[in-house]
């Protein structure tokens, strides 16, 4: 039964790091656009980007 | 609607932000500076990486993105020196207006915090009720000993965290309604929950063999995830009428003493003080015009659709849109004297008078959490009867009692079913305010309708096209393509449906009251009344007319009709059919209401009726026990639209109109108030059949639970199954109205729909 002592904290861990990723996605702004989401990705990405600086 | 001059889909030079958007930049906490813009306009997913590119080629800002739902675009620079005016210039020559907003003034930050706290908690019980259930299993499949009394610590040390956490909105609603001596749902919820956590806890420390941590958590999930649908269906419709709110601060141009002239907010206007009013903008006082002579467009406060001559002495009224020419007014009242204030002080009475509706959902919860209380109770007092006072087990089973009947599937009843009720209208272009909106909508059996603006798209359509020659509608587009007159929209309109392009006439000037004149190929040319130019008076038919003068000679009359929505007859005509009443309640002249009532076959109509009487007849309707939807767009509707028991306006309408109506919907077509009710009656009927399946449910598991049958994991399998039922049962209304796609599908919010509510609204 010690293979407890690894397995529990370990499904722990695993729920907790969705839990986070969720939460950071959250406060992200990952879902404060769901509609836009789901057209996006349907959207062709074939402008060049620009440099993040705004001065290219 | 279009304009004659080509300058793309939505463009209407008066329509676009010119002020200064310095007072809407905010800076945000890592110094860069942001600008939150909304595009009404934003329909179509294509127009996203054409913004978005649009926008990256603006030099000196450095990121733009849309949000698709909210339509809104947030750009953001670092250089204090960057002039975001670039923004609404790319944003226009794309075709699309733009106003700047405030997010945390329109109060959807607010709704933002709130939902993204209640996704939160959605998350955290989701995470906590899956680990949990895991625990729980290995227990339930034999774990013993130890091994149990470990699982059960590591139950509650995600548990108790969890129900401290995400019970909180729970728990505040539930205080709320105890403090004010009420029972909610929310009641029983709590108890529910608290109790299954401390008994568990209790029974974790003494080495007990069941604990109920999976069910309280798992409770709060499923609780949860039906307060969170209900709290997005009505942040939904909130951002989207909010959007539609007009943003320009209501302001005048004022003529001080000494000529010289300032501009000042509309609620620091003075009587006495002379306003200069521009042709095109809206008035922002009451008055009287002390020079210069236009007509005033004032379908929005009287229903009235012709526009009238105000020429000295004529008295105006806040609201009224000033349209061919500039005037002076004298103020004689502002702010709270206006006819304005006098029509929200009405509206705050009807509102009053409105009888409290009371909510399926709440209606059930009366009954509902004190029975559950009762069950309980009996429970304990019967198993202490019969076990001859054996306090543990007798609370454990009155505990599970208080679980198993906890209105999981309940709390998931309405929202499920409103959220994708809300979801399919807002796809057939309705925004509905909340859920009572809904429930309110399914009862109707009486529809009043404004004429104005309602019925019609307030606008008027040129009605003999056919009888006049290409060269003189050439002719009379050359000369209306400068006017703001509405008559002359509707023959640049005309020109441009029968694509002949506007003819060059020069020198054109425009009369109020009269017309325009002008001069083409060299010889002089007019379009306006027949008094001007020279024609017999009226043959008496009603309908507003120009006449187009070629050399003296009248070469044709043009005769306008405010336009019919294309689909007002066959929608009137189903209301009908399916057994409802329906009137016309207009303040318009009595010939133009009768030519509409006559074309759309309604019996019931009345003309020149004010909005105090608008006010008293829906209040008669009501007080007769008729349950009346009432909808309407103007200013001289609002108290009715907030007196009916449920109310819509057209997107189109003035804000006091949106913000009195439960319901809002978009586009050219009248389809939508057809489509709602269709949608509020479905909806109805599946929240119904869900409630029965959640108390079938309880019908069936209570008397296992009192008999102390209810271990966790029947709790657990019981509470799972009939919350999925629930939901599925609720997703069978996207089905429903997919399946259905004629009667369901209506022209989506368009281009010219907004560009017209940004005339009204300019």
């Amino acid at each position: 039964m010690t293979i407890l002592l690894v397995l529990i904290p370990a499904a722990l861990a695993l729920g907790a790091i969705g839990l986070a990723a969720f939460l950071w996605s959250l406060r992200n702004g990952q879902f404060d656009d769901l509609d836009g989401a789901a057209h996006r990705i349907l959207v062709d990405e074939d402008r060049p980007k620009r440099s993040t600086d705004g001065r290219d | 609607m279009m304009t004659c001059c080509p300058v793309g889909p939505a463009l209407d030079a008066a329509s676009q932000f010119a002020g200064d958007l310095a007072p809407w930049v905010i800076t945000r906490p890592d110094g860069s500076l942001e600008l939150d813009l909304i595009i009404p306009g934003l329909s179509a997913p294509e127009s996203i990486p054409l913004i978005e590119g649009a926008l990256e080629q603006v030099p000196g800002l450095a990121a733009a993105r849309v949000n698709f739902t909210g339509k809104r675009v947030i750009a953001t620079w670092t250089d204090p020196a960057f002039n975001p005016a670039g923004i609404v210039e790319a944003l226009n020559e794309l075709g699309f207006m733009t106003r700047p907003f405030d997010p945390s003034h329109s109060g959807l930050d607010a709704d933002d915090a709130q939902s993204r706290l209640l996704l939160r908690a959605v998350a955290v019980s989701g995470f906590a009720a899956a680990n949990i259930m895991l625990l729980s299993v290995s227990v339930w499949s034999g774990a013993e000993g130890s091994t149990r009394d470990l699982f059960h610590w590591i139950s509650a040390g995600i548990a108790l965290p969890t129900v401290a956490y995400a019970g909180r909105p729970f728990f505040r609603s539930a205080v709320r309604a105890l403090s004010s001596g009420q029972f909610n749902m929310d009641v029983p919820i709590s108890l529910a929950v608290c109790l299954a956590a401390l008994m568990s806890l209790y029974e974790t420390f003494n080495h007990g063999e069941v604990a109920y941590f999976d069910a309280s958590v798992t409770l709060l999930f499923f609780l949860l995830t039906g307060r969170y649908l209900d709290h997005l269906m009505r942040a939904r419709a909130r951002s989207a009428v909010s959007q539609l709110l007009s943003l320009s601060a209501s302001s005048a141009m004022v003529e001080e003493a000494d000529g010289s002239t300032r501009i000042m907010a509309a609620t620091a206007l003075q009587p006495e003080m002379k306003m200069l009013v521009a042709a095109g903008e809206r008035l922002a006082a009451d008055g009287v015009v002390a020079a210069g002579s236009s007509e005033i467009d004032r379908s929005l406060l009287t229903g009235e659709s012709n526009p009238e001559v105000a020429a000295k002495g004529a008295i105006v009224h806040a609201g009224m849109l000033n349209l061919t020419g500039p005037i002076t007014v004298t103020v004689t009242a502002a702010g709270k004297d206006t006819f304005l204030a006098e029509i929200i002080r009405l509206m705050a009475s009807a509102e009053q008078s409105r009888s409290r509706f009371v909510r399926v959902a709440d209606r059930l919860a009366r009954i509902y959490s004190p029975a559950v209380h009762i069950l309980a109770a009996t429970t304990l007092a019967g198993w202490l009867f019969w076990t001859g006072g054996d306090w543990h087990s007798s609370l454990m089973t009155a505990i599970a009692v208080l679980i198993i009947t906890c209105p999981c599937a309940l709390g998931l009843a309405v929202p499920a079913v409103q959220a994708v009720a809300s979801g399919v209208l807002f796809r057939n272009g309705v925004m509905i305010k909340d859920g009572a909106a809904l429930e309110k909508l399914s009862g109707v059996d009486t529809v009043i309708f404004d004429k104005t603006g309602t019925l019609t798209l307030g606008r008027p359509r040129l009605v003999n096209g056919a009888s006049i020659t290409a060269a003189s509608l050439a002719i009379a587009a050359g000369l209306a393509r400068s006017s703001r007159h509405p008559l002359s929209r509707a023959v640049c309109e005309a020109a441009k449906a029968r694509g002949i392009a506007p003819a060059i006439v020069e020198d054109i000037q425009e009369i109020p009251g009269r017309g325009l004149s002008g001069l083409f190929q060299g010889g002089p040319v007019r379009l306006g009344s027949r008094k001007w130019c020279g024609i017999d008076e009226n043959d008496g038919q009603g309908l507003p007319e120009f006449v187009l003068m070629r050399n003296s000679r009248a070469a044709s009359i043009f005769t306008f009709e405010d336009e019919l929505r294309g689909d007002a007859a066959a929608v009137i005509a189903k209301l009908e059919d399916d057994g409802l009443r329906v009137e016309i309640l207009s303040g318009d002249r009595e010939a133009a209401v009768r030519r509409a009532a006559v074309a759309l076959g309604i019996e019931r109509w009345q003309a020149g009726v004010t909005p105090q009487q608008k006010l008293a007849y829906v209040e008669q309707l009501k007080e007769a026990g008729r349950k009346v939807l009432m909808v309407g767009d103007g200013l001289n509707d609002a108290p009715a639209l907030a007196a009916g028991l449920t109310s819509m306006a057209p997107s189109s309408a003035t804000d006091i109109g949106r913000t009195a109506a439960d319901s809002i919907f978009m586009g050219e077509s009248l389809l939508p108030v057809l489509v709602a009710r269709e949608v509020a009656i479905a909806t109805q009927r599946l929240s119904l059949q869900n409630f029965a399946l959640a108390v079938g449910y309880n019908v069936f598991a209570v008397p296992i639970a009192m008999l102390g049958f209810a271990s966790p994991l029947v709790a657990a399998v019981a509470m799972s199954t009939s919350s999925i039922i629930v939901i599925a049962n609720s997703l069978r209304l996207g089905l429903i109205f997919r399946q259905r796609p004629a009667s369901a599908k209506v022209q989506q919010p368009d281009v010219p729909d907004l560009a017209h509510l940004e005339r009204r609204a300019a």
